[in-house]
Order: structure tokens, then sequence, then C-alpha cells
């Protein structure tokens, strides 16, 4: 069967912008209208931007399409609008079939109800008849491991309990249409074997499937189709191959625009930029293998600083926080200054970091925020294709098997 | 893409649809009078999960878990005794004042509950609305009807005292559950303007506990009624809690007054008020999330 069981066009979604944002109390609201009532009429456009515009879809029966594309390109709010959790602004989209969708792990547990208690319920959230898991429930407790723990609160569950029972719950639903945002990726090895497993079988019982994710390997694999998404747009949109390999190419070309914010006064100084040092190609921003890597962020200091405190972190694409580090009783005088770091290794999976910086006088703020442009790693994949989507760290290793000597006699904790 | 492991689980293949394939179609909000009450009813089955995750949770996180749905009116009961009966004398339409504030707090306390629970119920969801689609009306519609498990206990504890001081309840006792439907759908008009307008704007949820308290006040909780003076009445009676309020003192107690034609006028404001929140509601439904 090929028709076509998602169908989109002009798709376009307004938010409007926090800074000088509508009232959000009631309060204010009746105070503007009653002191200025035409400026509370009149809809500044200025307060808006637009997270999609323009999207056109098509979705066969049976298909797996991949959504790719930076940070806060759209990705999520399309699948929001798809899963009719918020309305657009303009356009229109018609899904034939049943959607479910699955945008977090654990939607509506509550911790004081018992396993039992949440799978019942967040069956029934995420679209379940109560005889539906009446009939799915044995299958579900077992496919989490949690038999011996059913009954008792999940506030008392490990955070790996927690997540291989909320995704046993999702993974038995059986929509004919299902959209998935990577947020999925949790829970260790062997169950994400599972889950990987259980995506693939579904994929493969003919329903059809949106997934969006950061893992261009898992793309490939996955999906017969990928549309790249990029400030709202639909950008590219072909074979899974073609667009990530585009979507790639670009990425490692380094720049982008700017992210984050940055505070301090910037009277006393301020970081001008940062780079990887001798780097080959003209792309300073982007590391495209795990090797020894050396990172330099650029200071100008406006007046000699006696006890700097110069800290660092990297943060991962879902702000996750990887590494800190921070250097204390700095002595510079005023002009540039190179802060580096020499790492022996980064082993980061593919995807979009960035550096926070911030440089204090002992507790005085000189400037600390993001740098721009983001930090895009394009390098291989050193993990097992099973686990590349959801291992945390992509370690290149060197395996070597050898006929064990003579016994030593060791006492192991736990043997 | 060939599995390590060695069993291959099986996924059911995609069943013949059982009716036609449903088409939805998602477009911008338009006009007010979209109000997909069948959808509602086709949601029924979570409507009930989630009236049963807040009972539960509920009890699970009180100490005394049952025992304060009975306690509470009791307590409040034993104050208004004290304060309006012993020491202000207030006329209790000759019925005992453990009688007489019973059978009005047990409503009330209902209608207080549903209705500050339908204020806090999408912000207090926001978890849930922005991860899966549902029918947000859902969520009102479960707020209105968790406390009735209250009212039943209440209820309960009423005809005891009611017995326990000699009065038996009439034939008119068959009313109850008239008077309940008011109280609660008086709770959901009103919840369904209080629970949009909370989700836009954050204050609503400091202004409604006043606006319960000013409604006790307004209602014959703590007093009788027929305090009002005559010229009053009808306008007194235009609040659905009054007639209420009367209608379970009159037919619990056998004693007291039948609420007045008022009661049907106070029902068709309120029929106003309701469709008028499911409109206004409906229409912010698509986009609250972008609020919460």
């Amino acid at each position: 069967m090929s028709d076509v069981v998602i169908r989109a066009e002009g798709l376009g979604k307004r938010y409007r912008r926090g800074l000088t944002g509508p009232p959000e109390t009631l309060r204010d609201a009746l105070t503007r209208v009653i002191t200025s009532p035409l400026a509370a009429m009149r809809r500044s456009t200025q307060e808006h931007f637009w997270a999609l515009r323009d999207v056109e879809l098509e979705v066969r029966h049976g298909e797996v399409l991949g959504l790719i594309g930076r940070n806060g390109a759209g990705k999520t709010t399309l699948l929001k609008i798809l899963s009719r959790i918020t309305r657009p602004t303009t356009g229109w989209a018609e899904i034939h079939g049943r959607v479910r969708s699955l945008l977090e792990v654990g939607t509506g547990f509550h911790g004081e109800l018992s396993g039992r208690e949440n799978t019942y319920l967040s069956g029934s959230i995420l679209g379940m008849g109560k005889r539906e898991i009446d009939r799915k429930f044995d299958e579900i407790v077992a496919f989490a491991e949690v038999d011996k723990f059913i009954d008792t609160p999940v506030k008392h569950y490990s955070s790996g309990m927690y997540v291989r029972l909320a995704f046993a719950v999702a993974a038995h639903l059986e929509p004919e249409i299902l959209l998935v945002d990577e947020v999925l990726a949790v829970g260790d090895v062997n169950f994400q074997k599972k889950c990987m497993g259980k995506m693939g079988d579904v994929a493969k019982a003919g329903r059809t499937i949106v997934l969006v994710s950061h893992q261009m390997n898992s793309m490939r694999r996955l999906c017969n189709r990928v549309t790249w998404i990029d400030a709202g747009k639909i950008r590219m949109d072909g074979s899974a191959d073609t667009v990530v390999n585009a979507y790639e190419a670009a990425m490692s070309q380094g720049g982008g625009t700017p992210v984050g914010s940055r505070t301090g006064d910037h009277t006393r100084g301020y970081f001008t930029g940062w780079e990887i040092v001798d780097q080959e190609e003209n792309s300073p921003h982007t590391m495209a293998v795990v090797a020894p890597i050396t990172v330099r962020f650029m200071l100008r200091l406006l007046e000699p600083i006696k006890n700097g405190v110069h800290g660092v972190a990297l943060y991962n694409a879902e702000r996750q926080l990887l590494w800190a580090w921070a250097a204390y009783e700095l002595n510079l005088g005023t002009g540039a200054h190179d802060l580096i770091y020499d790492f022996p290794l980064l082993p980061l999976k593919p995807g979009i970091y960035t550096w926070n910086v911030s440089f204090w006088e002992r507790e005085q703020l000189i400037d600390k925020g993001d740098l721009t442009p983001e930090f895009h790693a394009v390098v291989p994949s050193f993990q097992h294709q099973f686990d590349e989507w959801t291992g945390l760290i992509n370690l290149p290793s060197e395996f070597t098997v050898r006929p064990s000597s003579a016994p030593k006699v060791r006492v192991h904790a736990g043997d | 893409m060939a599995s390590i492991t060695t069993s291959q689980p099986v996924v059911a293949p995609l069943p013949a649809p059982v009716h036609a394939a449903a088409t939805v179609r998602i477009e911008p909000p338009h006009g007010w009078l979209d109000l997909r009450l069948a959808e509602v009813w086709e949601y029924r089955e979570l409507l009930y999960f989630f009236v049963w995750r807040d009972i539960k949770i509920r009890y699970k996180q009180t100490v005394i878990g049952v025992l304060w749905v009975v306690l509470q009116p009791l307590l409040t009961m034993g104050v208004f005794t004290l304060f309006f009966g012993r020491l202000a004398k207030l006329p209790s339409e000759g019925l005992p004042y453990p009688v007489f504030y019973f059978a009005a707090l047990v409503p009330w306390a209902y209608f207080a509950t549903s209705l500050s629970t339908c204020t806090g119920v999408l912000v207090g969801n926001q978890h849930v609305i922005t991860k899966v689609y549902f029918p947000r009306l859902v969520l009102p519609f479960a707020a209105v009807c968790t406390a009735l498990l209250d009212l039943a206990i209440g209820f309960v504890v009423m005809i005891i005292i009611t017995l326990a001081y000699g009065y038996r309840p009439g034939p008119a006792i068959l009313l109850i559950p008239l008077f309940v439907l008011l109280a609660q759908m008086t709770a959901l008009a009103v919840g369904l303007w209080t629970c949009a307008l909370n989700a836009l704007y954050r204050d609503m949820a400091a202004i409604v506990p006043f606006v319960i308290q000013f409604l006790m006040l307004a209602s014959p909780v703590a007093y009788s009624s027929t305090l009002v003076p005559p010229r009053w009445q009808a306008l007194y009676h235009l609040n659905p809690m009054a007639d209420v309020i009367d209608g379970f003192r009159w037919s619990v107690t056998g004693r007291g007054h039948a609420p007045g034609p008022m009661i049907f006028v106070a029902a068709g404001v309120v029929a106003l008020v309701l469709v008028g929140g499911l409109m206004f509601f409906q229409r912010i439904e698509g986009t609250v999330v972008d609020r919460v």
C-alpha cells in the first residue's frame, strides 16, 4: 500500500517572543486595556517569530521519515503540530490513521502510584484502552523486567527501572502512525538494544514512523526518507543517505548563527571567540577526528586583572553539562590573551556542542556566556551501531584477544 | 537489520481497520462553535483514569486519608455551631445546629473543592498536555468528578447525623442527585472560565480562593437563607449554590424549605455560562500549550 497517510501544506507556527511578551497576569492585561486601549489591541509584529514557515509534507504508509536539523530549527514543533499538541498558525495537515506520539519517557507517570497503576495511567494517557492494557500488561512488565516491583510506588524505583517501565509501556502502543522525538534515547545498553529492536519491528510491521534525531547513523539505518528542517523551513528532502550527507557536509563548514547569551558589562574585558588550534582544513570550529585536540579561547582585557578566575564548560545539544573546569589566581595584563586547553582526546558523539566560558575577578563577573559559533563534532562513530544512539561517549578503542597466561589468584568483590 | 539477540520479537501486523480509517484534520483554531463534545466521549476511559489517579493520589498522600474527608466538614460544623449558632444565635430553621450546618457543608465542600481543582487543572497537568494529545476538556470534566467521592462519604455521615438527631428524610431525598448535578454544573461552568483564564494569566489562581470565599458568604452555608429580606430573595437565589444548599437541607431533614422557582432560573444561567465556558475553553485549547 502506498497511499499517503500524512499530508501537510503551508504549515506555519508563530510564537510570541518572551521578552516583551503579552501580559502574564490578568491584572496587567486589564491595566493595559484601561490605560492604553489602542496599544493593547495592536499586536506588535516584533514580538513574534516563526518557528515553522510554509512546511509541506507527504508521508506514505509504511514509510520511516527522519527529521533532522539544528536545535531550534522547528523539528519538535512540527512533531507537536502533527501530534495535535499545539495547533498551527497557518496551513493544514491531514492524517489518516491512528496516531500516537512519544515525545518523552514516562508521560503521565506519578511517583506515588505503583508500577502497575502507572502502567495503566500512562498507557491510557498515551492512547491505549483499558482492555488493551489488560491484554498487554504481562508483556509490558516482562519487557521492562520489573516483575518483582510492579506493585511498589514508582518513586522507589531506580532511574533505570523507571525508564524501562516507561519505555515498555510506550513500546507496546500499536498505532498506525508513530511520531517519536529523540528524547527517547535513554536507558542502559541491553535495554536500548531491545528498544531499537522493537522500533525496528514496528517499522517492519508496516507502520509509519516519523522520527526526530541527531544521530545521523541511526537516521541512515532506520529511515527511508529524511527531511532537513532549517530555521523553520524545509531545506532538503530525499533519501536518507543524500540528505544526511548534505547535512553533515554543511555542518562541517563551520560558522552558524549566534547562540546563547552573554552577561557581564564588558567594561573590563570580554571573550572575542574561540577556535580549534592547528586545524588543517578551513573549519576551526569543527572536529573531524577523535584525536588529540587543542582549543583556544580568546580573551581581551581592558585593564590588568590580578585574581582572575576562568571557567569553562562544555554542553551538548540537550544542554547537559558534559565537562567543566576552572583556573584560579590568574594574573593577566591588559590586551589579548589566549586561554589554551590541550585535550588528549574528546570522545564526543557526532553532534553539536556549545562552549560556555566565564571570567571573573574574585567574585566580580567580567564576562560569561556561550561562545559562538557552536562546536560541531563531525566524527566517525566508535560505538556499536545498536548503541551509538544512546551511548554517552564516543570512545575509540583497540581490541585484542589472546590466550590467558598462567592463572593468578585474585579475589574480586562480587564474583 | 540483523539483531544480535536470538529471539525475534513479534509485532502484530497492521490489523484490518475496524472502521473506516479516521482522518484527522489539523488546522489553526477558528470560530467559536468547535465544541467537539463527541471526542470527549471517545476519551471517556481517560476521564475515568484521571479521576482515579487524583483520588488515589489524594488518599495516598494524606496521613489521615479517608478520615480527613469526614473530619474537615465535622470540624467546620463544630466551629460554626459554636460561633454562629451558640454565640451569635443565628436562626437555623428549627433544626439543631449540627444538622443545619452539616447539611450545607457537604455540598459546599464539594463545590469549593471542584471549582478550585478545576481552575488549576490545565496548569497542573502541563507536563502531560505538552507531550500527548487528548481533548483538553477531559481535564476540567475530571476535576469536577473527583470530589464526588468525598461528597458521597460526606453524604453518608450527614444521613447518620440527621438520623441521630431524630430527623427522617422524606421522599424529597430522591432529588439529591439533581441538586448534586446543579452543583457540579455550576462548578464546571465557572471552572471552565477560570481554568482557561488561569492557563493564560497566572494570577487567576490567586483570585479564585477569594471568589470562593465570597461565594460562601453569599450562600446560606453559615446562615439560613430566610435571613435575606423578601425583596432580595429572588436575586439571592439566582446563586445556584443557594438553591443547592436549601435543597440539601430540605430533602435530607424533611424540614426547612424547598428551593423556589428561582432554581430553574439559576439553572438556566448556569447553562448559559457553561456553554460560554465550553466555547472559550475550546477556543484557547489549541494553543494553551504554548502559554503554560
